[in-house]
């Protein structure tokens, strides 16, 4: 089975190697059960169909949970045009159809259907229109809808990422589609940017910039570029997380001593500590219902996951055992954490359920830090090294499918996966 | 292999003061006209400003750690209070101090743990006389290594405080 899986990825790895031009691909492993779908090139403009399909069969490959059929010799676009026994006897259990072309108001429109071949009925159809130059967008949302047909769980094809890049000295604050496509440079400068969160629903992005000389926390809108200094006291300013209704940020200063938890205001205002530890306690992160926060602190010896309520009451540990744990981020059901374990020497991207407290490592090992969720709760983003290089990693929540995503030069760090769109 | 670090971080250190010299010429008490005799005929003059001298323990601008601690060592303890004593005794010099880690660790946390280990340095020059507003204490975390290896050679290198002296 390992040494299928890993020619499947091989062959995976060769078609998206030809695909992308912007960054590669490796996938890793198969889903348990891989849903047989075809996707057929939509009727219409071949070049726009062509982009499209692109789309489409490279989101749902990366996912791992479909077995794509390939459609070669057959092209209906219409479901008059759909012969189901030609479907069935390829093993397909669903299939694609649809057209494109240009509007006369220069958008693009694509009309899609999901059939389901063994029930011969229609499971979705829906008009996608976007302009030109957001050709990629339209793929996502039809893969997004073929996901979460087929699968039951929403797809987060069309959501974003950010993510730092470092080139030698040069540090780039980056915006990209999921694929890691369609990157767009929010910061660009030669000092560490760092932790890197975004706003509930998606217009700003806080972080951390070094760019006075020591480590500030901003807040800027990717609508309109503007940012604002959300704390700039003496010592160190980091680690903000918005809570989920985007009324307030967590925030980690040493102005009063060591790195304690802060709440404020996106506009700044309303400071209030939260923490007394006199330790380190770092990297909060709300829980989805706003009540809690999960943080590291190495308050009882050595750097562990807490939680407590975000008024500020008796914090609780929630690692045990060998290594220290970093990096707590809730799942979005709230009933898991994802974080980073260190352990004889490798970190681990490791999942802990709070119910039976039990935690898995959906990793091998290696140097595997700072893992966020995708917002379906599905997949983890994380960053990793291979090659030498920093790269961008995701695993599924099963830890049965793993992707390695290429930035074409540099080292990636700092990954956080956006909200829906 | 030991032996080979520690004469690596001594050129690298001469290399610092070396190219640190010219620089802080200028500001140095010493009348401004002085200042381009000391640079042309050093051996005539006698009062040079010891942080200029490389064979001065103040030549040395940083201290290490073991992993996780922030305590600064008893090798480095002397180091860190003849920094002091040169402040006591050099009011308008300031110092930026600055707190570095090795990668083991997340980025936030080792902000954390690099803010710790600069404040640590700047508790001990104040006690040892230098004044509150002579220092700033800032962290760079893992951000800023002076060695890019996965191994005790690089973090070694990379778990200090650096005592960047303002021109």
């Amino acid at each position: 089975m390992r040494v299928l899986q890993s020619i499947v990825g091989l062959l995976l790895l060769a078609q998206a190697s030809m695909v992308g031009a912007v960054l590669s691909i490796e996938i890793i492993g198969a889903g348990e059960h891989q849903i047989p779908v075809a996707i057929v090139p939509f009727g219409g403009d071949d070049k726009l169909a062509q982009s499209i399909n692109e789309v489409v069969t490279g989101d749902l490959q990366r996912s791992g949970l479909f077995r794509l059929v390939d459609p070669t010799g057959k092209s209906p676009h219409e479901p008059a045009e759909v012969s189901y026994p030609d479907w069935q006897v390829r093993g397909a259990e669903a299939l694609a159809i649809g057209t494109v072309a240009a509007q006369p108001n220069g958008r693009i429109e694509a009309r899609f259907r999901l059939m389901d071949v063994v029930k011969q009925t229609e499971l979705a159809g829906q008009a996608v229109s976007a302009s030109e130059d957001q050709i990629r967008a339209i793929g996502h949302r039809i893969a997004d809808l073929i996901y979460e047909k087929l699968t039951g769980d929403k797809g987060v094809f069309s959501t974003r990422i950010a993510y730092v890049n470092r080139q030698g000295k040069s540090f780039r604050l980056i915006v990209a589609d999921s694929d890691g496509h369609n990157e767009q440079t929010v910061l660009a400068h030669n000092e560490p940017i760092m932790s890197p969160a975004w706003s509930p629903d998606g217009s700003h992005l806080a972080y951390v910039s070094f760019e006075t000389g020591h480590a500030v926390v901003y807040v800027q809108s990717l609508y309109t570029n503007q940012r604002m200094v959300l704390a700039d006291f003496r010592g160190s300013n980091s680690a903000p997380a918005w809570s989920p209704d985007g009324k307030q940020l967590a925030v980690v200063l040493t102005r009063d001593g060591s790195s304690q938890l802060y709440l404020i205001r996106p506009d700044g205002s309303g400071l209030r500590r939260v923490t007394f530890s006199g330790t380190i306690d770092t990297e909060p992160n709300f829980s989805p219902d706003g009540q809690y926060l999960l943080f590291t602190s190495d308050r009882g010896g050595s750097a562990q996951i807490y939680r407590m309520p975000v008024d500020g009451d008796l914090a609780e540990r929630m690692t045990f055992g060998e290594g220290t744990n970093f990096s707590p981020r809730y799942s979005p059901d709230g009933k898991s954490f994802v974080f980073a374990h260190l352990n004889n020497g490798g970190f681990y991207v490791a999942v802990q359920d709070f119910q039976a407290g039990q935690r898995s490592l959906l990793t091998e090992g290696g140097w595997e830090k700072k893992p966020s969720f995708a917002p379906n709760g599905k997949l983890i983003l994380f960053a990793s090294e291979a090659r030498g290089r920093g790269i961008l990693a995701t695993v599924s929540s099963d830890g049965r499918v793993k992707q390695h995503m290429f930035t074409q030069s540099g080292d990636a760090r700092e990954p956080t996966w956006g909200p829906y769109p | 292999m030991k032996k080979l670090i520690i004469s690596i971080v001594l050129v690298n250190l001469l290399a610092a003061c070396a190219s640190e010299k010219p620089k802080e010429v200028a500001p140095a008490p010493a009348p401004k006209a002085e200042a381009p005799k000391a640079a042309l005929a050093p051996a005539a003059k006698a009062e040079v400003d010891p942080l200029n001298d490389p064979a001065s323990i103040l030549a040395k601008r940083s201290v290490y750690y073991p992993f996780d601690v922030a305590v600064v060592q008893d090798a480095d303890k002397p180091v860190v209070q003849a920094h002091a004593k040169y402040l006591s005794e050099h009011a308008n010099r300031k110092v930026r101090l600055e707190g570095n880690c090795d990668e083991r660790g997340s980025n936030e946390y080792n902000l954390g743990l690099g803010q710790r280990r600069a404040d640590g340095v700047n508790k001990m020059l104040v006690l040892g006389g230098a004044k509150a507003d002579q220092l700033e204490s800032v962290s760079y975390g893992e951000e800023k290594p002076r060695a890019s290896g996965h191994d005790e050679a690089s973090w070694s290198q990379n778990r200090r405080t650096d005592l960047n002296y303002a021109k």
